[in-house]
């Protein structure tokens, strides 16, 4: 029992990474209409950044993630302007999806060429865990389920209150009636990569808290992180939540019965699963 | 002086053309009916009129100032508001929030007209915060009309406003339309419901394969045998 | 190597060539004719080179396999495995935006690779799998052999893929990938032929990957990475020229050159510097298909169909 609720609570740290990387993915699906492959390496380039206020500032990792959200959303506003945007007059928006597997490549070997090969962690050494009873739960893993929490309120108050918020709920209801009522659709694009790419570098940065920085560790978590989007009913941010805490929590109770090694495979079921049954995903999300 | 006059329209959606040298002018408070058969042209032609069909020649002026091949965004901003026949709405939003996204563009307070828009559609007063994605045919129509008005336009572009309505939601859309020109808001208007939409239009123009065949007051347009026949249904 | 200077280059760079280009026309069958998104090419790729390897290799009692069948039998096996799991992830997908098919792909390519890099039982694990025999001949010159072994299933699959393409079969791919609506209407059965696309690309890796086994003699999950196996063969095919067959085949000729020059160039680098060499020339080939999509789409050698069906642009 409390093998589970240790897992469980696991479950919740990978589930509020995946939950932010997914918000982003299921933004930019709504708005730009394509699978943005990159993203698991923005979160790389978060994770990296976050580095960078680490070992050459001295900060903290929380500390460093106004540096880590800056250089994410600098490389994807670079990405719009340089490769989307030209892609996106007069192409299918699936050639958006091959730059974007591009672009990919090219920021995990940026990163690879610069910080080499050879994980990384933000500090050495052991944290002290708290212990609850038999339950054991690192500082900061406290600091990630907050985060994403915070993260998550701040994002649905943006959404919900905010006149930028609504015309971005509206430019993913109706894009084109979006134009129609003068919203303008170039500027809520950005606004997009903005929040979509900061939230990335965010999960970048809790996910070198809590494992270790890699070249590769945003790719890997690409396949969870569209699972997560999936589940929630692509292009809906808040099915995305859900759907990146249950791919989080599946994936890490899993290691109860089966090799850790396939965690990734369980949250490839789960996205097989939901193609089969319920390709719109749990909320009924944007049209196929 | 003409509010909107399109001057030797001819363009289409890159390939042909759809319309060619097509005439027409509406003045202020007016509300002018395009009617005509199936592929005449009539909702391009509207979609020209707010830069959502490229012209190749003529000449389109609003309020005296060419729009000509000008971008649906700036369109708006010179007071013409476009509701297009199908997905006119944003259907996860609530009302109160079509509304707002109606105002977008404007700087200044939009409550008074937004309240003007709940007195003339008191059903949606009732619904403010009830999605619309999950309302009737009829009420969507309303709420896309009301999206549209919330920039007090001076024209109002209606494609097809009563398409797939029920005979009772025709009537009140038709009154409503009444209503707001009687607000001052000139009104241009593609409709199948030819025979009702130009009894209550001032003016009406039929179209047929992209070009103009006949115009004539409402009244006009109806009394006359030979348009009956061939356009209206007998 | 058991050749020399020059000619054992030349040999080398065109087996190399004539597998990738093998990878590419598979693609070409997916992505250039159907409008398929495949990020999985390393999966069927390494499905192909382990199925044939186990089957070929002589006796290990380490892993499975070690039967030491003939090649032929290994190739055969390899694209019929190869076929197997495609049909199993074409029939999810078919239905769906090319998107989740995209998604569906890279997720079975990092589970076979990450079951060939555990279970010690099949593919004895990080080790790999050694001593896969060369085709036909396994002695002196072995290399010559294969590269006419290689040389001929270039061929083979060029002039399959080619027939298909001008086949009403291959039209009928073209009709969907370009207005699918259309095509449903005309009362084809879209979902069967996207189905059949994909399976008949997705085997065509595997042929490869069997290929490729054969070719090196060694395999490990290592070179089954995306990098390698499956992004490599899209800048193939984009720079080549998506939905023309003798683009691919002339993409993965000159990718492969600019891939294989740059291990030359950075070669040449202070030695700190080469362990990060080859993230230089990943960086150097995005840059490379970046450009070609924003320059060239169509790539060096343009798809050349009937006048009447004008591409559908979104």
């Amino acid at each position: 029992m409390t093998d589970l609720l240790q897992l469980v609570i696991y479950g919740i740290v990978t589930g509020s990474i995946l939950a932010l990387g997914a918000i982003g993915v299921s933004l930019v699906f709504s708005i730009l209409r394509f699978a943005h492959f990159a993203h698991g390496d923005l979160m790389t380039i978060g994770a990296y950044g976050g580095l960078i206020g680490v070992s050459l500032a001295g900060l903290s990792p929380l500390a460093s993630i106004p540096i880590a959200v800056a250089l994410a959303v600098v490389v994807a506003l670079a990405a719009e302007y340089l490769l989307y945007r030209p892609l996106r007059t007069g192409s299918h928006t699936v050639i958006l999806l091959i730059s974007s597997f591009g672009l990919a490549l090219i920021l995990r070997s940026a990163v690879q060429l610069i910080a080499g090969p050879a994980p990384m962690v933000y500090r050495s050494g052991i944290q002290l865990p708290m212990r609850f009873g038999d339950i054991i739960i690192r500082p900061d893993h406290f600091w990630i389920i907050g985060g994403t929490i915070a993260i998550i309120i701040a994002l649905h108050l943006f959404l919900t209150y905010t006149k930028f918020g609504k015309a971005m709920r509206a430019m993913a209801d109706n894009m084109d009636l979006a134009r129609i009522s003068g919203i303008p659709a170039y500027r809520m694009i950005m606004l997009t990569w903005v929040i979509a790419a900061a939230l990335a570098a965010v999960a970048g940065v809790f996910l070198g808290m809590d494992t270790r920085l890699h070249p590769v560790m945003g790719w890997r978590l690409l396949l969870p992180v569209f699972a997560a989007a999936i589940l929630g009913g692509i292009g809906r941010p808040y099915g995305a939540i859900v759907g990146g805490f249950v791919i989080g929590i599946s994936m890490e109770v899993s290691t109860m019965f089966i090799d850790p090694g396939y965690k990734h495979a369980v949250a490839f079921a789960l996205l097989v699963l939901m193609l089969i049954v319920r390709p719109t995903g749990l909320f009924k999300g944007a049209s196929i | 002086m003409a509010l909107l006059e399109a001057t030797g329209v001819t363009g289409g959606y890159g390939g042909a053309d759809i319309l060619s040298d097509l005439n027409l002018t509406l003045s202020a408070e007016e509300i002018v009916v395009i009617v005509g058969p199936n592929g005449a042209g009539k909702s391009t032609f509207m979609k020209a009129v707010f830069g959502l069909v490229t012209i190749r020649q003529g000449s389109i002026a609003f309020d005296g100032r060419d729009i000509t091949n000008m971008k649906p965004e700036t369109v708006v901003t010179r007071g013409v508001c476009y509701v297009p026949q199908e997905r006119n709405v944003f259907p996860s939003m609530s009302v109160e929030e079509n509304l707002e996204m109606g105002a977008f563009i404007r700087k200044d307070d939009w409550r008074p007209q937004m309240q003007r828009i709940y007195d003339l559609f008191p059903r949606l007063a009732e619904r403010k915060r009830q999605p619309v994605g999950q309302m009737s045919g009829g009420e969507r129509q309303m709420v896309a009309m009301g999206r549209a008005l919330m920039l007090e336009p001076k024209l109002l572009l209606l494609d097809e406003p009563t398409a797939g309505l029920s005979p009772k939601f025709i009537d009140e859309t038709f009154r409503q339309v009444k209503r707001v020109n009687e607000f001052g808001v000139g009104i241009l208007m593609v409709e199948q419901n030819a025979k009702q939409a130009l009894a209550i239009a001032d003016r009406g123009y039929v179209f047929a394969n992209g070009q103009n065949r006949f115009d004539d007051t409402g009244a006009g347009l109806l009394a006359n045998k030979e348009i009956a026949e061939m356009f209206l249904g007998g | 190597m058991e050749l020399s200077g020059l000619a054992g280059y030349l040999v080398f760079f065109l087996s190399t060539v004539s597998i990738y280009a093998i990878l590419a026309l598979g693609l070409n069958v997916q992505w250039g004719m159907t409008g398929q998104i495949n990020i999985g090419i390393a999966g069927f790729f390494a499905v192909g080179a382990y199925t044939s390897a186990i089957l070929t290799s002589a006796p290990n009692i380490e892993h499975v396999g070690g039967y030491a069948l003939p090649f032929l039998i290994g190739v055969v096996a390899a694209i019929i495995v190869s076929s197997l799991i495609a049909l199993l992830i074409g029939a999810i997908t078919v239905n769906l935006r090319s998107d989740y098919l995209a998604i569906a792909t890279i997720g079975i390519a990092e589970i076979i690779r990450f079951v060939f890099q555990n279970e010690d039982w099949l593919s004895h694990g990080v080790r790999g799998i050694a001593d896969i025999p060369r085709p036909f001949y396994d002695g002196h010159g072995s290399g010559y052999v294969f590269l006419a072994v290689a040389l001929v299933s270039v061929a083979l699959t060029y002039f399959l893929v080619e027939r298909a393409r001008q086949a009403p079969w291959g039209r009928v791919l073209r009709a969907i990938r370009d207005n699918e609506d259309a095509t449903e209407a005309a009362g084809k059965d879209v979902r069967r032929f996207r189905l059949q696309a994909f399976v008949f690309g997705s085997a065509l890796m595997g042929f490869a990957g069997a290929l490729y086994a054969h070719f090196i003699g060694f395999i490990s999950p290592d070179a089954f990475e995306p990098v390698f196996a499956t992004f490599i063969v899209w800048a193939m095919l984009i720079a080549g020229g998506s939905g023309n067959n003798k683009g691919a085949i002339l993409g993965a000729i000159v990718v492969w050159l600019v891939w294989s020059g740059t291990e030359t160039l950075v070669a040449r680098l202070p030695a700190e510097f080469a362990t990060q060499a080859s993230s230089a020339r990943v960086l150097l080939v995005g840059v490379l298909l970046e450009i070609v999509l924003l320059t060239r789409p169509q790539g060096i050698l343009p798809e050349q169909q009937p006048k009447l069906i004008a591409r559908k642009k979104k």
